[in-house]
């Protein structure tokens, strides 16, 4: 609907390029790691988020001595790419990481709208890939063979894979017997998420009560809340962006439907406490980390994050900090900077323990294997409950 | 009562309520469209900029419900005013395409506007206390009451306004023939503005409402919400007041009943199919009459 390019994005365009152009000194010495993210767009606050912790991996490397390959020291140079959060620009930004600015490996797009594309085109390229944010599994699959991508790999778990672990989660630990599911039938990832947590949860002998939709910009919600009310629920999942959250539970707590909700990855946003006016207290959504259990790993990244950006990381800063992680893991372990040499050993690494939790890749699949936590909404804060694998 | 018939009911009311915020937009095109027969596109966006307006009344200067509604009414009917001014008045006499092609500019200029100013959506404060009543199984809530009962008040009054004063003639008599009404001494100019300026007012009310029924408010909430509100003008007959008000009403009732008795899925085929059936039945709309016209 509003694909019109502000004169602001324009302007940061240029000077990007600008800047790129004098970036060409001491080629030998620098590892180029290309970042492609959101700054400006529907999403410019998962963009600096993945921008921060991108920029704070690349200096905490670097101020280390950064990698050695070979026994030849080498500084990391990290070229940002802004996306406007669309498919055609992440798609224009691949290109010309890869051919224009020649990096060793790309981290993002985070977005699976402009991650997809980008996943593609850097497949063709033979160029490393790491998306921290998308769970859509379209990213890492190629869709001619439906077998795994060789050079695309992701930090974060699938939606498949949300939607099956909330299932066995609100008939096991919140004992509900009935559901009422609400999703955008126009966006991808709470459709892939509401299709697998009902097939789980009646494959698990539970029942669905209710299967509603709504379209991406809906605000009235008050006749599928009725349809939901009626049908006496235990329990209502809405694995919906954190903004539809805050209309759709205000206007639940409204009609006077009592019963909780449980929510995905989308909901984690500090936003959703302002969006939602209390209304979602005490419920309960899966994440990909909590910043209150931490580990010592994500203790001292969010510690130093909060002190050089002023807030509590969130999920997609933590996950982008562990993709540049995973990346520089796996250029350590490579004998030259070939991008298929990088790429065989992002492909093994097995002992990667990161903010958001161990690590590990398998049998080829740019999927990796960890698990996923469940949060609660407590006060203005999410709290860890549990960690959860299907 | 039995289960279906509370069902039933409670579907309506929802119904109501939305259809009572698509008509008091409906009417802002209805009128514009009635004096000056063009399609002022940028109207979905005055309601986005009212529900702002009432956003940065009530959070920043905590003004409780009346002066906020009074303030953003007075806000968008002056942006309104504004807009006819600067943008609308020096094509009167160029081609309407140039006129419609300016109006869908000023709409990416509000949204455009906004978007720098207010990158993230935003909460607005609970304006009133909600209380839920339940009666015989139905909830009605203070908000619902608020909203159905302002908007037919503001309905009534404009109705009163366009059929009962002499600026409500003035209007009329411009939209029946624009060359002869000068020659008799009314003020075009200042009938036109006077026209923009109630109808960008309806858009702040309904603004203001629809923060309020629906309190997350972002740049882009008034285009598909103008979409659909200039759709309930034209199946009412666009330039007809009371049209637009029975085809906002029509619209609110068949999306809410597509949901509440089919999958939420077919909401905005079989609504629209609906809608072009009618139009295809009626062209100039429920009451319209027509008239020759070039766009």
């Amino acid at each position: 609907m509003h694909k019109i390019i502000s004169p602001v994005a324009l302007l940061l365009v240029s000077i990007i390029f600008l800047l790129m152009g004098c970036g060409d000194k001491q080629q030998q010495d620098v590892i180029k790691v290309g970042l492609i993210v959101e700054l400006t767009g529907d999403m410019p606050g998962v963009g600096a988020s993945s921008k921060n912790a991108a920029q704070m991996a690349v200096a905490e490397q670097n101020s280390v001595g950064g990698i050695s390959i070979g026994g030849k020291p080498y500084q990391i140079e990290l070229v940002v790419e802004d996306n406007a959060s669309k498919a055609d620009q992440s798609v224009a930004a691949v290109n010309k990481l890869i051919t224009q600015d020649n990096v060793v490996a790309i981290v993002g797009p985070n977005a699976s709208l402009g991650a997809i594309p980008a996943a593609e085109i850097a497949e063709y390229n033979k160029t490393l890939l790491i998306t921290p944010w998308s769970t859509n599994p379209k990213t890492t699959l190629d869709i001619t063979t439906g077998k795994p991508k060789t050079f695309v790999f992701r930090a974060c778990y699938t939606d498949p894979f949300e939607g099956r672990v909330l299932a066995r989660f609100v008939l096991e630990k919140l004992k509900a017997k009935k559901v009422a599911v609400l999703y955008d039938v126009a966006s991808e990832a709470p459709k892939s998420q509401a299709d697998l947590f009902r097939l789980t949860f009646e494959e698990l002998g539970g029942k669905t009560v209710a299967f509603e939709t709504y379209t991406t910009g809906d605000r009235d919600f008050s006749a599928q809340l009725t349809k939901i009310k009626s049908a006496n629920p235990d329990v209502i999942f809405l694995p919906a962006y954190y903004n539809d959250v805050g209309l759709i539970a205000q206007q639940a707590h409204r009609a006077g439907i009592k019963q909780p909700f449980v929510g995905s990855d989308a909901w984690s946003s500090p936003e959703l406490i302002k969006l939602s006016d209390g209304t979602v207290e005490g419920d309960y959504f899966a994440n990909h980390y909590a910043s209150d259990i931490a580990t010592p790993t994500a203790k001292k990244f969010i510690d130093s994050y909060a002190k050089q950006f002023g807030n509590i990381p969130d999920d997609v800063a933590a996950l982008t900090y562990d993709s540049m992680g995973l990346l520089f893991s796996a250029i350590k372990k490579s004998t030259s900077l070939d991008r298929k040499v990088v790429r065989d050993s992002l492909a093994t690494i097995v002992d990667f323990s990161g903010v958001t939790g161990d690590i590990k890749f398998s049998s080829g699949s740019g999927d990796p294997v960890k698990s996923a936590v469940i949060m609660q909404v407590k006060g203005d804060k999410f709290v860890w409950v549990m960690n959860a694998a299907p | 009562m039995s289960e279906g018939i509370i069902y039933w009911l409670q579907q309506a009311l929802n119904a109501f309520q939305l259809g009572s915020i698509y008509a008091l937009i409906a009417l802002g095109y209805t009128m514009v469209y009635g004096i000056l027969t063009m399609i002022n596109f940028a109207h979905g966006d005055v309601f986005m900029i009212g529900a702002f307006f009432c956003f940065l009344l009530s959070s920043l200067l905590g003004l409780s419900f009346i002066p906020t509604l009074l303030l953003t009414m007075l806000g968008t009917a002056l942006l309104g005013v504004m807009i006819e001014r600067l943008a609308y008045k020096p094509l009167r006499q160029a081609p309407k395409v140039s006129a419609i092609i300016t109006a869908l500019g000023v709409g990416m200029f509000l949204e455009n506007f906004t978007l720098a100013l207010a990158p993230y959506p935003k909460q607005v404060p609970l304006l009133l206390e909600n209380v839920t009543w339940d009666v015989y199984g139905i909830s009605i809530s203070s908000i619902q009451i608020v909203i159905i009962s302002l908007s037919l008040l503001l309905m009534l009054l404009l109705d009163y306004i366009v059929q009962r004063t002499s600026i409500g003639m003035a209007m009329r008599a411009i939209s029946w023939d624009k060359t002869i009404v000068p020659l008799m001494g009314i003020p075009v100019d200042l009938i036109i503005s006077i026209t923009f300026a109630i109808g960008a007012g309806l858009a702040g009310a309904a603004g203001t409402m629809y923060a309020l029924a629906y309190p997350v408010i972002d740049p882009y909430m008034g285009v598909m919400v103008g979409w659909k509100a200039f759709i309930c003008a034209v199946v009412g007959g666009i330039g007809n007041i009371r049209g637009a008000m029975i085809g906002a009403f029509i619209l609110g009732t068949v999306e809410i009943m597509v949901v509440a008795f089919l999958p939420s899925t077919f909401r905005d085929f079989v609504a629209f199919t609906l809608l072009m059936l009618l139009i295809m039945i009626r062209p100039y709309g429920i009451l319209g009459k027509p008239r020759i016209q070039k766009v």
